[in-house]
């Protein structure tokens, strides 16, 4: 966090509990659907908890600006600030109510040639995970979009957002791409840069000189290399070996769980392309997330909760407590469970 | 309107100096809500408490912990973290140069327009070479206590610093087993292909704009006339049809919309 944002409260804190964007949903092709899952094809950094001087571990909370009073998520509500000190307030169901019909879809409605696409659109990858009970209509899908070298694009809307996605086939493996929106793209005439020039020949043969002689023909991986992040464990590591400034666990578990920096996504991955169901202890932040077949949620961030009960379309959950969510979320998940699952083919 | 430089560098390789300036290539179109008191509509502020004392500690007293598998913490005080930072420097050091297009997108990660600080000779004479080479640099800088590796490629007619992500952040496509299960239809695959065909057309990317956005920010505007604002039900999507069969009723479809 930086230090000038300490009094920023903007929406996106809300959703800082939830560093695994997570999404699960239909891919529409044609008149087949798959149920998929979403799962970040990059590992976050290291992520660094806030401590006071004697290492407890510090929680963020709201405050009204007004009286300072201490404030729930709750007491909390959207805004939009539509010139200086004049907001709008934004309820929960008026963002949902605009999000679109069909806004748990990926529909393929276009196929375009993968090197059609101009790679600075590219902006984040996540790896599709069938959800199905087989895994026939992915396959089927994987295969055809490799052998064609096609892209599938479309838009769907993601914890509030509408993305841009192209679905790639690699390897027999799909993937999400987001891309970025073209009015997002700035232009060199917007920038202002100045008009190109030609240059002129002495200056570009010393250049064209200078690039033959570093010229290679294969990236050095190593090059690419998280050194701070390196340099950053080494130093843990050193600490944890020789004891100083470690304080142990807490004695509850589960505080354990929620706060650990350690979530191995690849094991995750692997085990979810298989179609193993994940062991909740692999999983820590992502098993409240909607769609994944835990027949009882115990916490959870709030935010995940009215997500889920959003996608359960239970009604004014937008007025429930965690609490009441919880109590919500888990009547109606137990009884959908009781109804015989869909087949697929 | 022409937008402000972010940072200042200069580009050195070999006995090159080339001063640039760089500008962010994304312009960032999000909402972004503001939190407010629900009572008095009063501007949220948030600090960090102690949990067990709910007293608000300042940020300057605040220091890091790494927290391990098994709940230990692991702390590290602001001047260790100071110390691990890298050196500032103005340097964007090339390390070597590749053909085009060889770095994959997976590895991009934000783009950044460079253009001439001062002086453009150079700048105009490195344009032209990495367009004429079709090559581009593998550059490493340090920018506001964070360092970079990117691409140095050719954009538009400019150069342009393609920021890239670390090979630890990577997961490689190459190290997951793709789903498995019994052989495919060939007739299916057949479908597919013939459905993928026909949906077939080049990437537009002017096709696209955030609806959502576009729709938010309308229903902003809206509620401040104090008009009532539209809602709409979610709908479900039926299920359960057989691949074969649903995609040959995907063809009809898609011919009759040809």
């Amino acid at each position: 966090m930086n230090k000038d944002d300490v009094n920023q409260a903007e929406e996106e804190e809300l959703q800082q509990e939830q560093p695994h964007a997570f999404w699960s949903g239909i891919i529409a092709f044609g008149l087949v659907s798959l149920p998929v899952s979403l799962f970040p094809a990059h590992s976050s950094k290291v992520a660094l908890k806030m401590v006071d001087a004697k290492g407890t571990l510090l929680r963020r909370q709201f405050f009204c600006g007004n009286d300072h009073r201490p404030l729930e998520r709750d007491d909390i509500v959207r805004s939009y600030e539509i010139e200086k000190y004049h907001y709008v307030v934004v309820e929960d169901e008026e963002l949902e109510a605009l999000e679109p019909k069909k806004s748990r879809e990926i529909d393929l409605q276009r196929f375009v040639p993968l090197s059609s696409i101009n790679p600075i659109y590219f902006e984040r990858a996540y790896f599709l995970v069938p959800d199905g009970d087989t895994t026939k209509a992915y396959r089927l899908l994987a295969k055809s979009m490799e052998d064609e070298q096609k892209a599938g694009i479309a838009t769907f809307v993601m914890h509030g957002k509408d993305y841009l996605v192209a679905i790639i086939a690699e390897g027999g493996i799909l993937r999400a791409e987001t891309l970025r929106f073209h009015d997002e793209l700035r232009t060199p005439e917007g920038i202002g840069l100045p008009p190109r020039q030609p240059a002129a020949n002495k200056p570009l043969e010393q250049m064209r000189a200078a690039i033959g002689k570093l010229m290679h023909q294969q990236l050095d991986l190593k090059q690419l290399s998280d050194q701070h992040t390196r340099h950053l464990m080494q130093r843990i590591e050193e600490k944890l070996k020789s004891g100083t400034d470690v304080l142990k666990a807490p004695e509850e578990p589960q505080a354990v769980e929620a706060a650990s920096n350690v979530i191995d996504l690849m094991q995750v991955l692997k085990e979810r392309l298989q179609g193993r169901r994940p062991q909740t202890s692999s999983l820590p932040k992502v098993s409240a997330s909607p769609g994944q077949r835990q027949r009882t949620v115990k916490s959870g961030n709030k935010h995940e909760l009215y997500e889920q009960a959003q996608e359960l379309e239970i009604p004014g959950r937008s007025k429930m407590t965690k609490q009441q969510l919880i109590a919500a979320v888990n009547r109606k998940t137990n009884k959908r469970h009781t109804r015989k699952p869909e087949r697929q083919s | 309107m022409a937008i402000r430089a972010m940072w200042k560098g200069v580009i050195h390789f070999d006995a090159i100096r080339v001063p640039v300036k760089l500008y962010g290539a994304i312009e960032d179109r999000n909402v972004h809500f503001r939190l407010l008191h629900r009572q008095d509509l009063e501007p949220v502020q948030q600090f960090m408490v102690n949990p067990e004392t709910d007293e608000i500690v300042p940020y300057e007293n605040t220091g890091r912990a790494f927290i391990t598998e098994s709940g230990d913490r692991v702390l590290l005080k602001p001047a260790e973290l100071e110390a691990l930072e890298p050196q500032p420097s103005r340097d964007i050091e090339i390390l070597g140069f590749l053909p085009r297009h060889l770095i994959d997108h997976r590895w991009y990660d934000r783009p950044y327009y460079l253009g001439p600080d001062e002086d453009s000779t150079e700048f105009f004479a490195l344009a032209d070479a990495l367009e004429a080479m079709q090559a581009e640099g593998l550059a490493r800088w340090v920018m506001r206590n964070k360092s970079y590796v990117g691409a140095l490629q050719l954009y538009q007619g400019y150069p342009m610093l393609m920021s890239l992500h670390h090979t630890e952040e990577i997961i490689p496509v190459e190290a997951l087993k793709p789903p498995e299960g019994p052989p495919l239809d060939q007739r299916e695959l057949g479908l597919a292909r013939q459905l993928i065909e026909m949906l077939e057309s080049e990437f537009q990317p002017q096709d696209y704009h955030d609806e959502f956005r576009e729709r938010v920010l309308e229903m902003v505007a809206a509620k401040a006339q104090g008009k009532p604002v539209r809602k709409r039900a979610p709908k479900r999507r039926e299920r359960g049809m057989d691949i074969g069969h649903a995609l040959e009723a995907s063809i009809q479809q898609a011919r009759k919309h040809a």
